[in-house]
């Protein structure tokens, strides 16, 4: 499993007192916090080193997508296209079709928002080689509100035909996904945050554009995340994460199982492309389904899922999100708190739904 | 471009290109049942000078030939007068040019660059080429390739507020690879430029945004050739042809009536056109 997680139980066995052991985890756990957007700036510079034809734009916000340290190292293959959304997303349309792949970045809000025309005629329906890195997705934009908070992109993005959704959990998960982005053929939208969030993502676990992985129950056979999906055990309950969720959504699990109620947690960051054999077998072994995105429960992960199963195997799904408001501005950890994306708001939902049945 | 002594036949040979590509207009609309006669009718001379003119560098039999000069069709419902010239350079079949807009057909009511070869970008969502324009351009200049960018807009198009996003960052980049023509033909669907929303003075507009201007008759084949020329010869900034057209040119009955900006012609009034186009 990831690395906090293994420390904080070194700990816990050598801690004598309840309370020095979470100040401790909690210490080390923050150490590792790290913002998704982060690892997309530092993953830029690497892929920027590695190919040529690697171009980034911005619209004025590169401090702030972190697309800055490329433009450092590479100033001649950066354009800052200044405040022109729908402008940079047909310069980047243009470079792909001359050969580039181009990295377009700026907030979720106006990359899928403003400029969803653009990005669909001018990316989308060619089909051309563009890679949308849209920062600041979701609630925990914080306090600039809901001007800027994007709670629908997904829904945008995976509505368009030959677009792929990418939803990363953590920063070692980011860096996986924009490499897998670059080596991809054609659109590729990747959400991600301002926040720093832990690491969740396992490190001996690679990425695939259109697979999922089962992260809890942890895998017997290191690096066999699924195969606990072969042996014949039946959750109570699976949650179905992507982004910051999937955090939660683990401690959740750990959580119920201590109270007996068994969890799987799977991370589906590949919304679309969305992982359709991982998602049958966890209906099929699970006795309902619980989803968990920093989105409206309107047309993301959720309703994802849902178009799974309801064409394969039918099963009880609560879809988690933001329900179908707007934001509004505070902390990212108080709206967090106020959304309800925290492990103790899924714990309760999980309970509900099994006690519910019993 | 040429030596003197051709040019009088090349400006012949493009008239008459232009002639055919009108009538080809004409005739593949009214087989559609629907479509965009008008703007298509007015930048017939322009995009004729540009694929019969020896101006753009392109090979029909490799469309993707990575030196070739790109042409941008950004005011994409004007489709038919592109097809028509990319078919008469042997991009493709003449006999594709009798399926426009009908199922399973390349040839879209706006260009798909994915069907058709020769196409290099899909667009009919107006406002749009400028800025693909502006990229093609700058990955020219990254790959240090000398192939030059060729974008037509319509002057209802420059309402939109991505062209001048795009003109500011062509001037910006000082792309000189990059020229724009505006088929100024003064008509939009819902009545006069000037009276819908003016777009007035578009010389002084893309003067102010750092683009070097120039303003001709967009139906003289032989005044298109030395501007376009001059165009290529402008260093350090983009350029743009302001040309002056009528819509519907060529067709009596058509021409400056805005009506035809999207409809298409009935068999009698085919038969009509055919006879005024044919006597030329």
């Amino acid at each position: 499993m990831d690395q906090p997680f293994e420390r904080s139980k070194r700990f816990r066995s050598r801690a004598c007192h309840a309370n020095i052991h979470i100040s401790i985890e909690k210490v080390i756990r923050m150490s590792q916090m790290k913002a998704t957007r982060d690892a997309y700036g530092e993953a830029l510079v690497e892929l920027g080193r590695q190919n040529p034809d690697i171009v980034v734009l911005d619209a004025d916000l590169s401090s702030s997508t972190r697309t800055s340290a490329f433009a450092q190292e590479f100033p001649e293959r950066f354009f800052n296209v200044g405040i022109a959304e729908a402008n940079m997303m047909g310069i980047a349309a243009g470079l792909a079709h001359s050969g580039k792949i181009p990295f377009a970045s700026t907030f979720a809000v106006f990359a899928a928002g403003r400029a969803y025309d653009q990005v669909r005629q001018s990316i989308a329906y060619p089909r051309f080689n563009v890679k949308i890195a849209a920062s600041h997705a979701g609630i925990t934009v914080g306090e600039d509100g809901a001007t800027h908070q994007a709670l629908e992109d997904i829904a945008l993005m995976r509505a368009l035909p030959g677009m792929t959704v990418l939803v990363p959990s953590d920063a070692r998960q980011t860096r996986l996904a924009v490499m897998a982005a670059a080596s991809h053929d054609g659109p590729v939208y990747i959400r991600l945050g301002r926040a720093k969030v832990p690491q969740v993502y396992p490190e001996d676990a690679g990425f695939q554009i259109g697979k999922g992985l089962v992260l809890w129950p942890e895998p017997e056979v290191p690096g066999q995340f699924n195969a606990v999906l072969e042996e014949g055990r039946v959750f109570d309950m699976a949650f179905v994460a992507c982004g910051i969720t999937v955090a939660p959504a683990l401690e959740a699990a750990r959580a119920l199982e201590k109270e007996g109620i068994p969890c799987l947690v799977a991370e589906m960051a590949s919304v679309k492309p969305i992982d359709e054999d991982l998602l049958v077998k966890i209906a099929k072994r699970s006795k309902a389904i619980v989803t968990c995105e920093e989105h409206s429960v309107i047309g993301g992960l959720g309703s994802a899922v849902c178009e799974v199963t309801a064409r394969n195997h039918p099963v009880p799904v609560a879809i988690l999100g933001i329900n179908d408001e707007f934001g509004e501005s505070g902390s990212a950890e108080a709206l967090i708190k106020h959304y309800g994306l925290t492990s103790e708001h899924y714990c309760e939902v999980a309970r509900k739904i099994v006690s519910g049945r019993q | 471009m040429q030596n003197p002594g051709n040019k009088e036949s090349l400006i012949r040979f493009i008239e008459q290109k232009a002639r055919e590509i009108r009538i080809d207009i004409v005739k593949m609309t009214a087989k559609a049942g629907s479509g965009h006669p008008g703007g298509s009718l007015s930048a017939a001379d322009i995009v004729a000078t540009l694929y019969f003119g020896e101006v753009l560098r392109v090979k029909p039999d490799e469309p993707d030939w990575p030196d070739r000069d790109r042409f941008v069709l950004s005011k994409g419902h004007a489709a038919p007068v592109l097809y028509s010239a990319l078919a008469g350079r042997g991009f493709f079949p003449a006999d594709w040019l009798d399926t426009l807009r009908q199922l399973g057909s390349p040839l879209q009511g706006h260009p798909d660059c994915k069907k058709v070869p020769g196409v290099e970008v899909s667009t009919g969502s107006l406002g749009q080429g400028l800025s693909m324009a502006v990229g093609m351009a700058l990955a020219g200049r990254l790959d240090q390739k000398d192939y030059n960018v060729w974008v037509l807009l319509g002057d209802g198009e420059c309402q939109e507020g991505q062209i001048w996003e795009a003109a500011m960052a062509a001037s910006h980049y000082k792309l000189d690879n990059l020229i724009a023509i505006v088929d100024h033909n003064g008509l939009q669907i819902d009545g006069r430029v000037r009276d819908v929303m003016s777009i007035d003075p578009i010389d002084d507009k893309f003067r102010a945004f750092g683009w070097h201007v120039f303003r001709v008759d967009g139906h003289r084949v032989d005044i298109l050739l030395d501007v376009f020329q001059q165009a290529l010869d402008i260093k350090g900034k983009p350029a743009v042809v302001v040309a002056d057209t009528v819509k519907g040119k060529g067709v009596s009955f058509m021409e400056g009536e805005k009506d035809w900006h999207g409809k298409a012609p009935n068999p009698g009034q085919l038969e009509e056109a055919l006879k005024q186009l044919q006597a030329v």
